[in-house]
């Protein structure tokens, strides 16, 4: 009896155990959010969202050239990284040529841990000096390099979970191997391969150092892809070290939207990867 | 033409390990054929050779020859897919498509093979249902997801994909192992059903299902073929002491 007594009261020590670990994993976050909703908050308003930074000392303005360069620099890398991530992890996942899998499994880990600045100043040399110029294409090339490890080893996960049996099944029907690959496998995985790429565009959304000397940022509307353009986290790093209240006050309500932004990708992400049931 | 399936000095390997010995064996047209044996006797890879998809599994090779009427399936410069299509298969776990409905796993093989006349696809995935006994469940939700259904009726479901292609001969391994005694009995309706159309060779772990649906039988010791004769043979009069063991229950 003692001994069932003492075996309750260690399960019920450890229950709220995790159960504090848990919370306190979510803590940060929440913590975050109402930080950043307390100090950013009221500087969120409809100019913030259709409005040009306004010249130093002149109260207002918005972020809107920041928020569609965000959105610009996001797309040319999901554009760029995308299908290169995927279509490297698919051959991953299906090559037989196992010494070159693991050559470039390594090389992508390897890759994946490079700091952020560093794929920046590579971008910085390859593309800026040789274009003569900051540009939102650099920018993107460099968030595209950050992202191609990460949409790679996930593709490379998810087409690995198809069960053999479905491959076998659609190989024994007579379909040539790329068509089963293309048909069933990739539809298969789908819904995970969509996770990562969420995960990847989620990841780089906040990236700031490889933007640094790349897209550079800019004040006003980029004139072209080849031009400076704006970025919400270069725009919240320079506000936030300027002297200006104001524009520490944007700074916050440009974080808020960036994570905000973050947040809906992630939400997008859990619709997609529900299965689809029934019909 | 219709000659059946002949298989002469069939070897199998996976890697350095050899699995399957020698085989010759004459595989009548319009007959249900049953392979028995002990598990890891080599009679999966058996019938995986004869439509080569033994060949799948990395580091896996067959050598010997696999007529099927008259062709050599290895035959060099002979493309595994059209063998496939020609052979169908039907696994031990019931495999739908899971990203597919019904009628899109049976038209499977079809569609991927370039199939796009919708009229076509819906008389073949109306043909294989039938011929599977599955239509009369399945025809009023044909849009529903194939992993839906029950496991006996997956089981059919992928017995009118491999169907709906219009094989000439149809493996199955193991095809009922994973379902309850109904299932099973409505998959082995079926078989004597689709002898009238096509050649049946079927792997069972049991040695009733044999006796009751096939009509020759070959057992399978250490991946050599020890026996292969008339069921009523093998079960009643089996030549060689190592059948009759086995199916006396003294191992395996």
């Amino acid at each position: 009896m003692t001994n069932l007594g003492r075996r309750r009261l260690i399960d019920r020590l450890m229950r709220r155990l995790a159960a504090l670990a848990a919370g306190l994993v979510v803590l940060p976050l929440v913590v975050i959010f109402g930080f950043l909703l307390y100090q950013g908050g009221t500087a969120v308003n409809l100019d913030f969202f259709t409005q040009l930074p306004k010249p130093v000392g002149e109260p207002g303005g918005g972020m809107v050239n920041a928020i569609v360069g965000s959105l610009v620099l996001l797309g040319l890398a999901g554009l760029l990284g995308l299908p290169a991530g995927i279509l490297a992890g698919l051959y991953l996942a299906e090559s037989r040529d196992r010494r070159l899998t693991w050559l470039v499994r390594f090389l992508a880990d390897v890759l994946n841990g490079v700091p952020s600045i560093v794929i920046g100043i590579f971008a910085y040399t390859v593309v800026v000096l040789p274009m003569r110029g900051f540009s939102a294409l650099a920018g993107g090339i460099a968030l595209a390099i950050i992202m191609i490890p990460v949409v790679l080893r996930t593709t490379e996960e998810m087409v690995r979970l198809v069960p053999a049996s479905l491959r076998e099944a659609a190989l024994a029907l007579g379909i040539p191997e790329w068509k089963v690959i293309l048909r069933v496998v990739v539809p298969t995985a789908r819904a995970g391969m969509v996770t990562g790429a969420m995960v990847a565009i989620a990841r780089i959304a906040g990236e700031t150092a490889p933007l640094l000397f790349t897209a550079f940022g800019n004040r006003f509307w980029h004139q072209g892809l080849d031009e400076p353009i704006a970025a919400l986290p270069l725009q919240i790093f320079a506000y936030a070290i300027a002297p200006y209240d104001d524009w520490h006050r944007q700074a916050w309500a440009g974080a808020l939207v960036l994570i905000a932004l973050v947040f809906l990708v992630s939400l997008v992400a859990r619709f997609a990867t529900r299965r689809p049931g029934g019909a | 033409m219709a000659d059946g399936i002949r298989v002469l000095s069939l070897s199998a390997w996976f890697g350095s390990q050899r699995v399957l010995r020698n085989v010759f064996v004459n595989i009548a047209p319009n007959e249900v054929t049953a392979i028995i044996g002990p598990s890891g006797c080599g009679k999966s890879t058996f019938i995986r050779c004869l439509n080569r998809m033994h060949e799948v599994v990395p580091g896996a090779r067959a050598d010997g020859r696999v007529l099927l009427n008259g062709e050599d399936v290895y035959a060099p410069g002979t493309d595994p897919v059209t063998i496939r299509r020609r052979i169908g298969m039907v696994f031990q776990k019931p495999n739908p498509f899971p990203t597919m409905s019904v009628f899109d796993n049976v038209a499977a093989g079809l569609r991927l093979a370039g199939v796009r006349n919708r009229a076509a696809l819906h008389e073949a995935v109306e043909r294989a249902l039938g011929q599977a006994a599955l239509w009369d469940e399945v025809k009023d939700s044909l849009g529903k997801s194939g992993a839906s259904l029950s496991g006996g009726q997956q089981q059919r479901l992928c017995i009118a994909r491999a169907l709906a292609v219009g094989p000439e001969v149809l493996l199955m391994d193991e095809p009922s192992s994973a379902l309850d005694p109904i299932a099973t009995a409505k998959i082995e309706e079926l078989i004597l059903e689709l002898k009238k159309d096509l050649m049946v060779v079927i792997v069972t772990h049991n040695m009733q299902q044999a006796a009751r649906v096939a009509d020759a039988t070959g057992f399978f010791l250490l991946g050599e073929l020890v026996e292969f004769a008339r069921t009523r043979e093998i079960f009643t009069s089996p030549r060689d002491k190592r059948t009759e063991d086995y199916i006396t229950g003294r191992f395996g």
